[in-house]
């Protein structure tokens, strides 16, 4: 029995008349009761606009917003509160750093380093900067196990690098990737690292002081928060250099009719109302992943990888992406086809049976194209699947070639 | 939504038969259609004379609804003036979208009749509709992007 299942009620519920088994955990999370009561504790009770107001509702409001910055700041290991900004989420917490800090910084003829395997949401940020500075992207390749080896980081970060962007995991390899060492690397050449933290922050402990990176972004809803809260890490001397991202309301200091200045940090890159109810749910999801521990999730996480890999090594017609020799190197994240079946023809099949899983190009089209697929299914892991997931899971794929019409 | 509604005898025959997925000799037309958000690709070639569809084919990689959908579809236009096909898919349009549910009016798509429950999965109508809406683009002589 798992401890944790029964703090998630939406675990409770059944799809297609079966048992939900909720396997697609790297697109979002399920969310705990502790933090559904905390957002629906202040809807009810402490509802205000934060920093406006001079009564007791709103001081309270701005209060518990602050709190959640610095209970964030704790988590990820930020020496000042003025380094965590609150976004929507990692893409806008990326976007921010491409088009302030991007758009400043980089001329013609510099280089942005970056794995193929990124996200969109690290990349297609970047081909615009790219392509208004006339800077030039300059891809990282995996290797067949999904490792980037020292020689691919020292042959493409380079005197001409000054921006390295990249995910600590990623979201289709379940990869790794040795973020200290490219750091190192970069600083050594005077980049600057913007790390996205969604696929890792949610499994391993990320300390931004520690890995040294200049800017890190996360989502709060892939780590048990809601949907529409998310952070940008910065270095407080970059984000002061930076000019402000959005304009608007909060974010000012004087404003005339010809010109403005600026709040300082976080207010800076903070404009209009906040998503307050969301910062508080990513407090109580601090506080419940503070509890579960770190060392639990990826016993956890880990034993049910090792599971589901031998289980699908077992089944005919299946191949898995990314790292299988070292599974130290890799997390939850497995990218698989069943031969001659189309991924949404399996995500189908499995949703029959109640397995909710993600099938197509995972936001990674550059990957797909280097890896001659044209899509994967996906199975993601968290610390609140069981083995009982895994075996429904591996049942009803043992199934897909049978209802194609194709032979087990 | 059961499974033996969707994945029937007709669609995993079609599926995986290579009957209709091939090149063809001389197209007078030759269109790609995507669905960027799955990553469905085809490409259909017709030979049109005289205002009948000679011969068409379709290559590409998609789910098994997509091909199934473009095999059928191919089996029905062949032999058929383009006014026909163009009527025929938007009979198979409404068929999919719910809006077109009287048998009679129906009987006309006779194997894509198969594909009546996709009506139910709003997901996955695209694929289904994907080979007829680049037959209506190819008739309707529309060209890929240089």
């Amino acid at each position: 029995m798992n401890p944790w299942a029964e703090d998630f009620p939406i675990l409770k519920e059944t799809i297609n008349g079966k048992r939900l088994v909720y396997l697609d955990n790297a697109a979002t999370t399920q969310k705990p009761v502790p933090v559904l009561k905390a957002v629906d504790d202040y809807y009810r009770k402490a509802n205000a606009n934060p920093h406006r107001g001079l009564y007791a509702l709103s001081v309270e409001a701005t209060q518990k917003y602050e709190d959640a910055r610095r209970t964030v700041k704790k988590f990820i290991g930020a020496r000042k509160d003025e380094e965590v900004l609150f976004t929507r989420n990692a893409s806008e917490s990326l976007n921010l750093v491409a088009y302030s800090y991007g758009l400043t910084f980089l001329k013609e003829g510099d280089e942005i380093a970056l794995p193929v395997s990124e996200h969109h949401s690290n990349l297609v940020p970047w081909q615009m900067v790219a392509q208004a500075k006339g800077a030039k992207l300059v891809y990282l390749y995996p290797d067949a196990q999904g490792r980037l080896t020292d020689a691919e980081i020292g042959a493409k970060i380079t005197a001409k690098t000054k921006i390295v962007a990249l995910a600590h995991v990623s979201n289709v390899l379940g990869s790794i990737y040795p973020v200290k060492k490219i750091v190192e690397k970069a600083h050594s050449v005077g980049a600057v690292v913007v790390l996205d933290c969604a696929q890792s922050i949610p499994h391993y402990p990320v300390n931004v002081t520690e890995l040294g990176c200049d800017f890190m972004a996360f989502s709060g809803h892939k780590m048990l928060a809601p949907m529409g809260i998310g952070v940008l890490y910065g270095k407080e001397e970059l984000l002061n250099r930076m000019p402000p991202f959005l304009r608007g309301g909060e974010m000012i200091e004087y404003v005339h009719e010809q010109s403005a200045t600026f709040a300082p940090l976080p207010q800076k890159f903070e404009a209009g109302t906040q998503n307050v109810g969301g910062a508080i749910g990513l407090d109580a999801a601090i506080h419940y992943l503070r509890n579960v521990g770190y060392d639990r999730i990826q016993k956890t996480e880990n034993e049910l990888l090792n599971y589901t890999l031998d289980g699908l090594a077992e089944i005919p017609h299946v191949t898995v992406y990314g790292g299988t020799d070292n599974r130290a190197n890799r997390c939850g994240v497995i990218s698989f086809n069943v031969e001659g079946v189309h991924p949404h023809d399996v995500a189908t099949v499995l949703d029959a049976a109640g397995v909710a899983i993600r099938a197509g190009h995972h936001c990674a089209q550059p990957l797909m194209e280097y890896l001659c697929v044209n899509s994967t299914c996906r199975a993601s892991l968290y610390f609140y699947n069981t083995k009982d997931d895994i075996d429904v899971f591996l049942a009803a794929l043992r199934k897909v070639r049978g209802w194609l019409g194709l032979g087990a | 939504m059961e499974l033996n509604q969707i994945y029937t005898q007709i669609l995993t025959e079609h599926n995986n038969s290579k009957r209709n997925k091939h090149h063809i000799e001389n197209p007078t037309a030759t269109l790609k259609g995507v669905n960027p958000s799955c990553g469905d690709e085809i490409e259909l070639e017709l030979r049109e004379k005289n205002g009948v569809i000679e011969d068409a084919g379709f290559t590409g990689v998609g789910c098994a609804i997509s091909q199934a959908s473009a095999s059928i579809m191919i089996d029905l236009i062949k032999g058929k003036s383009t006014d026909e096909a163009l009527k025929l898919a938007q009979t198979f349009f409404g068929m999919v979208k719910n809006e077109i549910t009287d048998e009679k009016r129906l009987e006309v798509l006779d194997e894509a009749i198969a594909l009546k429950d996709i009506s139910h999965m709003p997901a996955r109508v695209k694929c289904a509709v994907l080979g007829w809406h680049t037959l209506e683009n190819a008739i309707k002589g529309e060209k890929d992007p240089e």
